[in-house]
């Protein structure tokens, strides 16, 4: 290993161990805060939204060419050229900023809760018809409950997103863990980008994990084990 | 609009669509030449399936800007740290839907190649592969489009193809350059799409008719 390496790493660890970083309004715990803070609003925001079109398209049968096909749409904008759109036309706000997390937030999350409910069992449907249920109960009942692994996959691959472009989000003005990246880069601080960079790295898998074991929690025990995404 | 300015800029703006080609393609050769023999040891023996899917999932996670830094201590501000980390970003895609492809041919169409006396060999490559080709292709569309909206990002690091005219639009508080990236970008991305369902059609004569 090159002299030029170690000494990086030292500079990290440094960087870690400096008790200024770890409190205070530019610390670790606080970047860290604003970030989850983003990304819970945005995906909770998004979802509020998604959810309802996604279900309902999915119980009508209806809207499903537009249902699938928008998280194939939304794959192809560059949400970094998104962002720096929203500036440039705004200027710096949190408010845009949030509103174009959710947008792109919204995709994932109405076509994974669509086809979660469109594989519904036909039979089951019917069964569920024939023992008398209004369609409140089918759909709160027998579809949501069968859909549920699905439409949280959706929440997942959207919350990982939201959080993947907040970190972008840095290059126009936004707070959180992308200033360490953006703020790093721009000082030719390499430290402090690694640090950034582990943080990030680190936070986008714990929440990738801790959804994976909310929707192992929210999934019917009769249902455990064929959790799947539409993507 | 400022229609000056692109025709001013044609030159920048060629260049940073060939590197924008370039770094898509690239990274999609060598995903597939990783992921290929990934999943075929992961057919071959199953038990490496979950871990393999897992490690590429946790590498997918990580958010694109984090994973090309992390990269930097080894490859600088080098075009390679761009194809790395995105190479890396194909992997999952790729590898699950190959897997998945060669799983979902029949058992007995397998018994039959056997029993015809084709070796190992020919038994893939001309029997199960063509067979898997519309799930592989499947993932490869995924990962292209992805791909594609990803490279803007490595403008950030020294790169980044159509994303550089991003950068440029963000410095100069001027929404052209930005325009002309964004709408190339997805213009690049629906053409590749499509351009790769072109290509399934043409090489799987036997499927026409058979899906819309």
């Amino acid at each position: 290993m090159n002299d030029a390496f170690s000494e990086l790493l030292a500079g990290v660890i440094r960087w870690f161990g400096d008790p200024a970083h770890w409190s205070g309004a530019g610390s670790i715990p606080a970047h860290t805060l604003k970030h989850v803070f983003y990304m819970l609003i945005s995906t909770v925001i998004g979802a509020l939204i998604a959810l309802p079109i996604g279900i309902g398209l999915g119980h009508s049968g209806r809207g499903g060419l537009l249902a699938i096909n928008i998280t194939n749409i939304g794959r192809a904008v560059p949400s970094f050229g998104v962002i720096i759109f929203v500036f440039l036309l705004v200027g710096y706000g949190l408010v845009p900023v949030i509103v174009a997390l959710v947008a792109l937030a919204i995709p994932p999350m109405v076509t994974n809760s669509y086809v979660g409910m469109r594989e519904v069992d036909p039979a089951v449907r019917q069964a569920s018809k024939a023992l008398g249920m209004t369609g409140w109960q089918r759909l709160t009942r027998v579809e949501l409950p069968i859909a549920m692994p699905l439409i949280m996959a959706g929440v997942r691959t959207s919350a990982v997103q939201v959080m993947s472009t907040a970190t972008l989000a840095a290059y126009v003005g936004l707070g959180g863990l992308g200033r360490y990246l953006i703020d790093g880069l721009q000082l030719r601080d390499m430290a402090q980008v690694l640090v950034g960079a582990i943080l990030v790295a680190l936070l986008a898998i714990v929440t990738e994990l801790l959804l994976a074991l909310l929707q192992r929690l929210v999934t019917a025990r009769g249902l455990r084990g064929r959790q799947g995404s539409a993507e | 609009m400022n229609w000056r300015w692109i025709a001013s800029n044609l030159d920048t703006i060629r260049d940073a669509l060939i590197q924008h080609v370039q770094l898509t393609g690239l990274a999609l050769l060598f995903g597939f030449l990783i992921a290929f023999p990934l999943a075929l040891l992961a057919i071959r023996w199953p038990r490496l399936y979950t871990p393999s899917l897992a490690l590429t999932g946790v590498l997918f996670t990580v958010p694109s800007l984090a994973l090309f830094i992390l990269l930097m201590p080894f490859t600088g501000l080098s075009m390679a740290t761009s194809l790395i980390g995105l190479t890396i970003y194909t992997l999952l895609i790729l590898f699950r839907n190959i897997v998945q492809g060669l799983r979902g041919v029949a058992p007995d169409v397998r018994e039959a190649a056997r029993a015809l006396g084709y070796s190992r060999a020919r038994q893939l490559f001309g029997v199960e592969l063509p067979i898997a080709l519309p799930v592989i292709v499947a993932g490869i569309r995924i990962a292209a489009v992805t791909i594609i909206g990803m490279v803007t990002v490595t403008a950030l690091i020294g790169q980044g193809g159509l994303g550089r005219l991003f950068i440029t639009g963000f410095t100069l508080d001027f929404t052209t350059p930005l325009v002309v990236g964004f709408v190339l970008s997805v213009a690049l991305a629906v053409a590749v799409d499509l351009l790769l369902v072109a290509l399934l059609y043409w090489l799987t004569p036997w499927q026409r008719g058979v899906r819309g």
